[in-house]
């Protein structure tokens, strides 16, 4: 550490600051003034990073880092990443980080300008751009390298949102659209997550881990040979970074092909960072949910929840504690929905069920039904608990200005509750069903209040949307209760109990 | 049963465009390419979902590149491949506006029937839009499997009139048919006086209770219920 600066040892977030300069708001910011715990923050990342102290890393990321925009920083951006260099001997990587942290924090606290987003992505366009040509030796927290992949899939679909609402872009707004159109395009965004995973071999290095010559999970990922876990990591967390991609925009058959190298079924590095496990599992049970396999969802969103009721008291302190709690309620949501077109309860753990009933049992009723409320209620737990859907096109900047930025959530829907009205009267057969082990289609279609060849399309409607494509290209079965039409030889009574299984 | 997931007569994909679409799984330039890829998929009768989702993929990206007539064509071969979700699937990509043109909305009521197993209907509409759907070859024979596979699902044994609805054919053609499918794919006729013939189709775990492997492993199966029709 070449820093001629004289910092202060102690604590620095504890230190006594000139109130004057700050607390007023951005009213009073001045990008150029350092004040001195910001000092010596900066200079101590710098140095624990320089060290690769990766614990001292990260009690200071996200421990210093957070208390530091609490006390100082609630409404005003942390000081330039200029007036910060000369603290950190202009590091060039260094300051591509501290930008990193810097818009994070104007998008967490304050509303980032047009002119602030497209600079954001000039920074990750420099900082990955770095880490892709192999020049980074650094050990950095897994929490900070997912939260990087994290935050840059976010700030895309945060620009996408942006840019779809014309109607009221100011003139100068539209003038920066023209001006930075090549920001958070969408090839640029894919490519630079598709490098990192490319770059990374990761996909070879979870191979050949499988073959016991390579070890990853075991680590945690880290590299303690004095190698950098930085490339390595970011590649690993981008395949999650592909799957959220795609779910915001609808191809859920190749997001969940981008997850595959990676084996959801065991205890993996996905699962250490709890962002990044929820992540992971809020968009693959969401991909399976519209690929109609119910049973997956159902088997993993059950999984998680029990995690996120047992172990979220431990994370009530952290910065991602808010979007813990908000994924939670969503994929109790996105659960309700699964076990309403799959009535898969058994798969269900106890505690977990108890949270569903609380929240969803009067919902969950009505979504048995096949009315027009029971439709509303699909509707209503899809729209809250949905990734936030994206057109990635540029915007056509001719008048009439129109938004356009809720046209990618209306199709998904639309399609969406279009298969629930194609599975709409499956409820009734298997509420039927489920009296009798034996019983005539006529019999049955009386019941159903529908005719015989209506009751032949709808029970092969339900054999049919009961199965489910697997990856490999089979087909099975989600059902939790089954029949099968024998011939037409003889009427059997209505409580022949013979046990067929 | 676990039918595999390319109706019978699609073959397998020339790997060269395989590996083109996952060495380049974002880059504009490959368009041209898959969209003539689209057109031998419709001469030579094979299917690619992976190449035909890229495409729809830059597509969306770029909406002034997109082909109606490819969009079309994908689509149709989606169809084809059921019981698979790919008409699902590319749907998801398509903007609504492009998916209220007369065609695609022909085909999202096809694919409706299909869903719902209204063979009936789905053959009258579909020959009322036979101009659509001729472009690809193959088509019809890819429903049949679909709709045998739906039946074989569900029946243990098929009454002939059921069938013949469900794939569409009769009389004579329909003799041959199953006499083809009792050679070669283990179809049985059975013959009771003076009721409908039925035919007897391959058990498999579907609908037979006894070979239920659980696909789905460890499912709780609650409830098997046998079915009994009768014909008045």
């Amino acid at each position: 550490m070449s820093s001629s600066y004289d910092y202060d040892d102690g604590s620095y977030d504890s230190r006594a600051y000139p109130s004057s300069a700050m607390g007023g708001g951005d009213v009073g910011y001045d990008p150029n003034f350092v004040p001195d715990s910001v000092k010596t923050f900066v200079v101590h990342l710098y140095r624990h990073i320089r060290e690769k102290n990766v614990y001292e890393i990260h009690q200071m990321y996200e421990g210093s880092f957070q208390r530091l925009s609490e006390r100082m920083f609630r409404e005003s951006p942390w000081p330039s990443v200029e007036a910060v260099a000369p603290y950190v001997d202009n590091d060039h990587v260094f300051c591509l980080l501290y930008r990193e942290m810097w818009f994070r924090h104007v998008y967490a606290r304050l509303s980032p300008t047009g002119r602030q987003r497209a600079e954001s992505w000039d920074n990750y366009c420099s900082l990955f751009g770095v880490v892709l040509h192999g020049v980074v030796n650094m050990q950095l927290p897994n929490q900070w390298l997912w939260d990087m992949v994290d935050e840059f899939v976010y700030q895309f679909q945060s620009y996408c949102q942006y840019r779809a609402k014309l109607k009221t872009k100011t003139e100068e707004e539209l003038q920066l659209l023209k001006q930075y159109d090549q920001a958070w395009n969408v090839y640029g965004v894919l490519n630079y997550l598709q490098a990192l995973v490319e770059k990374s071999t990761i996909i070879e290095i979870l191979e050949r881990e499988k073959d016991g010559l390579e070890q990853f999970t075991a680590t945690d990922g880290y590299d303690y040979e004095g190698g950098s876990n930085v490339l390595k990591m970011l590649g690993y967390y981008s395949m999650i970074g592909l799957l959220r991609v795609h779910c915001l925009l609808g191809d859920y058959h190749t997001g969940l092909k981008c997850l595959a190298p990676i084996d959801i079924g065991q205890q993996g590095v996905y699962t250490i960072v709890i962002g990044s496990h929820i992540s992971t599992i809020y968009h693959y049970g969401f991909a399976n949910l519209m690929l109609r396999r119910y049973v997956e969802a159902i088997r993993e969103f059950n999984k998680i929840l029990l995690y996120i009721l047992k172990y979220k008291q431990y994370h009530q302190k952290s910065p991602q504690y808010d979007q813990i709690l908000k994924k939670n309620e969503q994929m109790y949501a996105l659960l309700a929905i699964c076990l309403s077109l799959c009535p898969q309860t058994k798969l269900i753990e106890e505690n977990v069920s108890s949270q569903l009933k609380e929240k969803y049992n009067d919902k969950m009723s009505k979504m048995q039904r096949y009315d027009e409320e029971a439709y509303a209620v699909y509707d209503e737990l899809f729209s809250y608990a949905c990734p936030k859907f994206i057109t990635p096109s540029a915007p056509v900047l001719e008048e009439p200005l129109t938004n356009y930025n809720q046209d990618a959530y209306r199709l998904q829907l639309k399609l969406f509750l279009y298969e629930v009205k194609q599975q709409q009267l499956l409820a009734g057969v298997r509420n039927f069903l489920k009296l009798y082990s034996t019983i005539s289609l006529a019999k049955l279609a009386t019941f159903m209040e529908v005719d015989e060849a209506t009751l032949r399309t709808i029970l092969m409607t339900y054999k049919h949307k009961m199965h489910a494509v697997g990856s490999d290209g089979k087909s099975f079965s989600n059902s939790d209760m089954d029949f099968y039409i024998v011939d037409f030889e003889e009427m059997i009574g209505e409580l022949d109990r013979a046990n067929l299984d | 049963m676990g039918r595999e997931r390319e109706p019978q007569q699609q073959q397998q994909i020339p790997y060269t465009v395989e590996k083109l679409v996952a060495l380049n799984p974002y880059n504009p330039d490959i368009l041209a390419d898959l969209e003539n890829h689209v057109n031998e998929q419709v001469s030579s009768q094979t299917y690619s979902l992976d190449a035909n989702l890229c495409l729809l993929r830059l597509y969306q990206f770029e909406p002034q590149r997109m082909s109606i007539q490819i969009v079309a064509r994908i689509l149709i071969k989606a169809l084809m491949a059921l019981p698979a979700p790919d008409f699902s699937l590319c749907l998801f990509l398509i903007p609504e506006q492009v998916q209220m043109e007369e065609q695609f909305k022909t085909l999202i009521v096809l694919s409706h029937y299909l869903e719902t197993a209204r063979f009936q209907q789905f053959w009258d509409e579909a020959a009322k839009n036979r101009h659509i759907l001729e472009v690809v070859p193959g088509f019809e024979q890819a429903i049949q499997a679909y709709a045998i596979h739906v039946l074989s699902l569900t029946y243990q044994k098929v009454p002939r009139p059921v069938l013949a609805e469900a794939i569409n054919i009769e009389g004579l053609s329909l003799d041959k048919f199953v006499e083809y499918q009792v050679a070669n794919n283990g179809w049985v006729m059975e013959k009771v006086n003076g009721r409908p013939q039925l035919i007897v189709l391959p058990r498999n775990e579907f609908n037979h209770a006894e070979l239920r492997k659980s696909a789905a492993e460890g499912i709780p199966l609650e409830h098997v219920t046998r079915l009994f029709p009768i014909f008045s």
